[in-house]
């Protein structure tokens, strides 16, 4: 572990397309890099007696999100040979059929970004104090637990 | 002593704050919560987790921190 302080992972708002295309973009300097992994988490119109959800929005206890998500990167980089890491997640509110989580792993081989993408995803799931308001088109609303 | 308490998402709305600082003179987590679920009666039947200085904690752990947070089921993603 080291003792770097933890960045900011948090972005308002949805995550753009163009944001993740750019940073794909930024890795092709980074020619020790074999193998990229990306996960987007996107919010599902679920729909619960009858009603659509239109959008979540996001809140966060955000100091212990901002430690949970550094402690989560750094025992990533521990278990597997990464490259590189990159976490954002949205605040506020997000649209259905928008991006609210992107979590980018680099490697020189496939192996590990397969294995370190999905103990990153997991463990924010589990781990980091977010909370998510669905908000149905009627403006009224339940609070989102996670599966 | 005077404690920070912070409360998130649904907790938010029960307790119809997102902050508040109380006086306390008991030991325990499970102490504060016995104070916060007869002030706040709808508390009682909500699944929560209590951090203590950013430090998830147990009912049983001593109150040290001057930040506490009661923590709805985590959502993210």
């Amino acid at each position: 572990m080291t003792d770097k302080k933890p960045k900011n992972v948090f972005k308002q708002g949805a995550i753009a397309s163009e944001f993740i295309g750019e940073s794909i973009a930024k890795h092709q300097s980074k020619t020790s890099i074999g193998a990229h992994n990306i996960f987007l988490g996107q919010v599902r119109a679920d729909v619960v007696d009858g009603k659509p959800i239109s959008a979540i929005e996001y809140t966060a206890y955000e100091d212990m999100a901002n430690t949970k998500f550094h402690d989560i990167r750094e025992a990533a980089f521990e278990k597997f040979n990464l490259t590189c890491m990159h976490i954002y997640h949205s605040l506020g509110i997000v649209k259905a059929g928008e991006i609210c989580l992107f979590v980018f792993v680099s490697s020189p081989r496939r192996k590990e970004v397969f294995k370190a993408l999905e103990y990153i995803v997991e463990e924010i799931k589990a781990q980091v104090p977010v909370f998510g308001k669905e908000i149905f088109e009627d403006d009224t609303h339940q609070w989102k637990k996670n599966t | 002593m005077n404690i920070n308490i912070k409360y998130f998402g649904l907790l938010a709305e029960v307790t119809q704050q997102e902050a508040e600082t109380i006086n306390f003179e008991g030991k325990l987590v499970s102490e504060l919560l016995d104070v916060l679920q007869s002030k706040y009666p709808a508390l009682k039947n909500k699944d929560f987790k209590v951090a203590q200085n950013q430090e998830l904690v147990s009912i049983n752990t001593e109150i040290t921190g001057q930040e506490i947070a009661i923590l709805p089921p985590f959502s993210g993603g």
